[in-house]
């Protein structure tokens, strides 16, 4: 089921926290994030983040496009290449 | 004949039904177009005068999107999934299920048929 819109997106307070310091500072670094679940918002868009996907942290630029998605949806948990020949 | 977003209608059909075979719309849109344009439901499609037609052309083409306009939007947003780069479009470039299924079984839908790989041990008990 989708979420509220009452309630608007769920963004982790951490990470929202961060996003707007870099924002206020014009600054541009790699916010390394556990928080997949954390929706992207337009703030979001130019920033590159380092999703981890449970082994290591893949790194994410965030386009226009991407905004409603999930950070997680960008980093994928699982290494299937193919069965052997 | 009635010829309506380049699809010709099945002569003798009801009106709702003949409508659902332009792609992009349903039984549900069918009723609110004959009911905005003041058609009854059950009017076979080659009753339809051309008066009546020009009214359902005119509803589709304000209202709805068809046929190879709507393919199209179809098309460019799974695209744009597979662009972005996002789990849901890695699947649709690998011709999974998208939306969460289980793969170990089924999904032949997506699939397609089954490839059989030689020389692949059965399960015994």
């Amino acid at each position: 089921m989708a979420r509220s819109i009452k309630k608007g997106p769920y963004v982790d307070h951490k990470l929202s926290r961060k996003v707007d310091v870099m924002n206020d500072n014009n600054k541009k670094s790699v916010i390394k994030t556990w928080s997949r679940r954390s929706m992207i918002i337009p703030d979001m868009v130019g920033h590159t983040f380092a999703v981890h996907n449970g082994n290591k942290f893949i790194p994410v630029y965030v386009t226009e496009n991407m905004v409603g998605h999930k950070l997680g949806e960008f980093a994928p948990t699982r290494t299937f290449k193919g069965h052997s020949k | 004949m009635a010829r309506i977003a380049g699809i010709d209608l099945p002569k003798n059909k009801r009106g709702i039904i003949g409508l659902t075979y332009i792609y992009g719309i349903g039984r549900s849109k069918a009723q609110t177009i004959l009911e905005s344009s003041g058609i009854d439901v059950n009017k076979k499609v080659n009753d339809w005068d051309d008066d009546d037609l020009s009214k359902i052309r005119g509803f589709i083409t304000e209202n709805l999107k068809t046929e190879g306009e709507l393919r199209s939007e179809t098309q460019l947003n799974i695209k744009r999934l597979m662009d972005i780069g996002c789990y849901r479009g890695l699947r649709h470039r690998k011709g999974l299920p998208v939306r969460g299924q289980r793969t170990s079984t089924n999904a032949r839908t997506r699939k397609g048929k089954r490839k059989t790989v030689a020389g692949k041990k059965k399960v015994t008990k």
